[in-house]
């Protein structure tokens, strides 16, 4: 729960040093249950870090910084400009349409990234004796079924809207 | 014109009209179930790998207290690992889609002013960094691993583990703090109550999904995800449809050894000089001393068949294959060992962080592990151990080491 605590306007010093204001405790039980959190993060972190520390924290926080500062405001960025281009035509709906498949489409992207790439071919081939030329054309594949039945249901869509609507309104 | 947008740090800056406590309490309460079961299974590999029998199984010689929960790991029923770790890696991939949607859900707060409240809430906030950092590193390297992209920093069982343990430490306080209150979220919605709650927009956009309808996107992120790699926890047809997952769609061969392969021949470095019938021996070391075998030596020996899976810690799996070989514990006989002892095996392979791997007394016992020379009724393949090869019911793939050289019963280092 994200309980804020009420301000305290009453505080003396409040009104004049709000920077310099004491900062409450907060909940004695969640600072216990979080202390007990940490000395068992401690206890592992140490050992995490162990080897290449600079290397594991960068990987650590920079996996946590990547996804919120980058990945998150691209993928939003692109939806918006998607969602966008649907408003122009005054249908903001349709954006679904595009939405749907290219968000299913990136995300076997996202994951599957080194197969798909072709970056890991070599090894691939050499440890598990596989091929692994198919992951890009499958890929692909899977795209282009994925945005043609987006595009079948939308046109089926467009069909029953323009029988439903009597042929004189526009 | 476009009006003065809002910083992140404003509650308005934030249009979605999906946000709200009810999109992010369901996924966080699927969360909480997943990540509870990756979490186990992820300690049962663990303790598969029977890290504390010898320091040739032991990747992680520091863990101190964290293997407090080690036990022998058993070989009933010959599937067990097969199953945990295909639900590990299986079910992880599987939560990709609703561990991203989450941290969606809740981006608004990253920026919530103030940035600290109370003393509390600054260690929840540097408690977060470890759920959020931890989420990511732990998938982030198993997706890796699995697709042999090994560009983390390190070997990934210290990284993937020690890691395991960060983020459950952190997962776990977060679960504590935020279950009650999502679960609450979940039974008011269901009773017709009305969203609120930080997260919902101050003046959202108008809608073009319902938030139904983003649990149904994710959900449909999820399904594509799993049938597109669950498939390689089975071989013939359903292999096929594991299109985009390493192991998964063609079998690397046809005929009786024709089925998947952790690490072939070429890559451990195994050259056709090694294992011809006048150069490859077996040396068995023991109570009474050495033996060495030939490969014929070993056919005229008593030959035992067990139907038996190939199961990788990378989550891939085969159906059950029919091994035929000498049992491991009259290999122990052999050499004096009536009552089967742990045992060290040895790989003619050079290099590689399991070409000497132990096992334990219970797994020598059984009478299905077997020192195996034919699989599918034909001589093993070089790319499946040739000329011998353990095979172990419920042990993990590495354990079952090819291309054995030596056997070293009762002694394990």
């Amino acid at each position: 729960m994200n309980r804020r605590p009420p301000r305290t306007p009453g505080t003396p010093g409040d009104a004049r040093t709000p920077g310099l204001r004491r900062l409450p405790l907060g909940s004695p039980l969640h600072l216990l249950l979080l202390a007990c959190s940490f000395a068992l993060a401690a206890y592992a972190g140490v050992r995490l870090l162990a080897g290449d520390w600079l290397g594991v924290a960068l990987w650590f926080v920079g996996a946590a910084l990547l996804h919120d500062l980058v990945l998150l405001p691209l993928y939003s960025a692109a939806d918006r400009a998607v969602v966008r281009a649907a408003g122009a035509v005054g249908r903001r709906e349709w954006a679904l349409y595009v939405r749907v498949p290219a968000a299913l489409s990136v995300l076997l992207l996202l994951v599957w990234f080194p197969l798909i790439s072709g970056m890991v071919d070599q090894s691939y081939r050499l440890a598990a004796g596989l091929s692994a030329d198919g992951f890009l054309a499958r890929w692909l594949l899977i795209t282009a079924v994925l945005f043609g039945g987006s595009a079948l249901l939308f046109l089926l869509r467009l069909r029953r809207a323009a029988k439903e609507r009597p042929p004189a309104v526009h | 014109m476009r009006d003065r947008r809002p910083l992140p740090t404003s509650p308005g800056f934030w249009r979605s009209p999906v946000r709200g406590s009810w999109f992010t309490s369901v996924l966080g309460l699927v969360l909480l179930a997943g990540i509870t079961v990756l979490f186990v299974t992820g300690l049962l590999s663990y303790a598969a790998y029977n890290p504390n029998l010898s320091p040739v199984n032991d990747q992680t010689p520091g863990k101190g207290l964290l293997g407090f929960y080690l036990f022998a790991w058993p070989t009933h029923p010959h599937w067990l690992y097969r199953l945990t770790q295909g639900v590990h890696v299986t079910l992880g991939i599987t939560l990709i889609p609703v561990l991203l949607a989450k941290l969606w859900s809740v981006v608004p707060r990253l920026f919530a002013l103030p940035p600290v409240r109370s003393v509390t809430h600054a260690l929840e906030r540097l408690s977060l960094l470890l759920l959020v950092g931890g989420g990511l590193f732990e998938f982030t390297t198993g997706v890796l691993n699995i697709q042999l992209d090994y560009v983390f920093p390190g070997s990934f069982y210290p990284l993937h583990f020690y890691g395991a343990w960060v983020f459950f430490a952190a997962f776990v306080a977060h679960a504590a703090l935020k279950t009650p209150a999502a679960v609450r979220t979940v039974r008011r919605m269901r009773a017709g109550g009305e969203e609120e709650g930080d997260l919902v927009a101050p003046r959202p956009a108008p809608p073009t999904v319902s938030r139904r309808g983003a649990l149904w996107l994710v959900g449909g992120g999820s399904l594509l995800l799993f049938v597109t790699s669950a498939g390689r926890s089975f071989d013939g047809l359903l292999r096929q449809t594991a299109l985009l997952t390493p192991h998964g769609g063609a079998e690397p061969g046809s005929g009786p050894g024709g089925f998947q392969v952790n690490k072939t021949a070429a890559y451990a470095g195994i050259t056709p000089a090694e294992t011809r019938a006048d150069t490859w021996r077996l040396t068995v070391t023991g109570r009474t001393g050495t033996v060495r075998l030939t490969r014929a030596d070993l056919e005229r020996m008593a030959l035992h068949s067990a139907a038996l899976p190939i199961a990788c810690v990378e989550g891939w799996s085969t159906s059950d294959q029919w091994w035929r070989g000498v049992r491991l514990r009259d290999l122990a006989a052999l050499v004096g060992h009536g009552d089967p002892p742990d045992v060290l095996v040895e790989s003619l392979q050079a290099h590689g962080a399991f070409r000497r791997a132990a096992l334990r007394a219970d797994q020598v016992g059984d009478p299905r592990s077997l020192l195996a020379l034919y699989v599918n009724g034909e001589d093993l393949t070089p790319d499946h151990g040739h000329p011998a090869r353990v095979i172990v019911p419920a042990a993990p793939g590495v354990l079952n080491t090819k291309w054995v050289a030596r056997l070293t019963f009762g002694e394990l280092r």
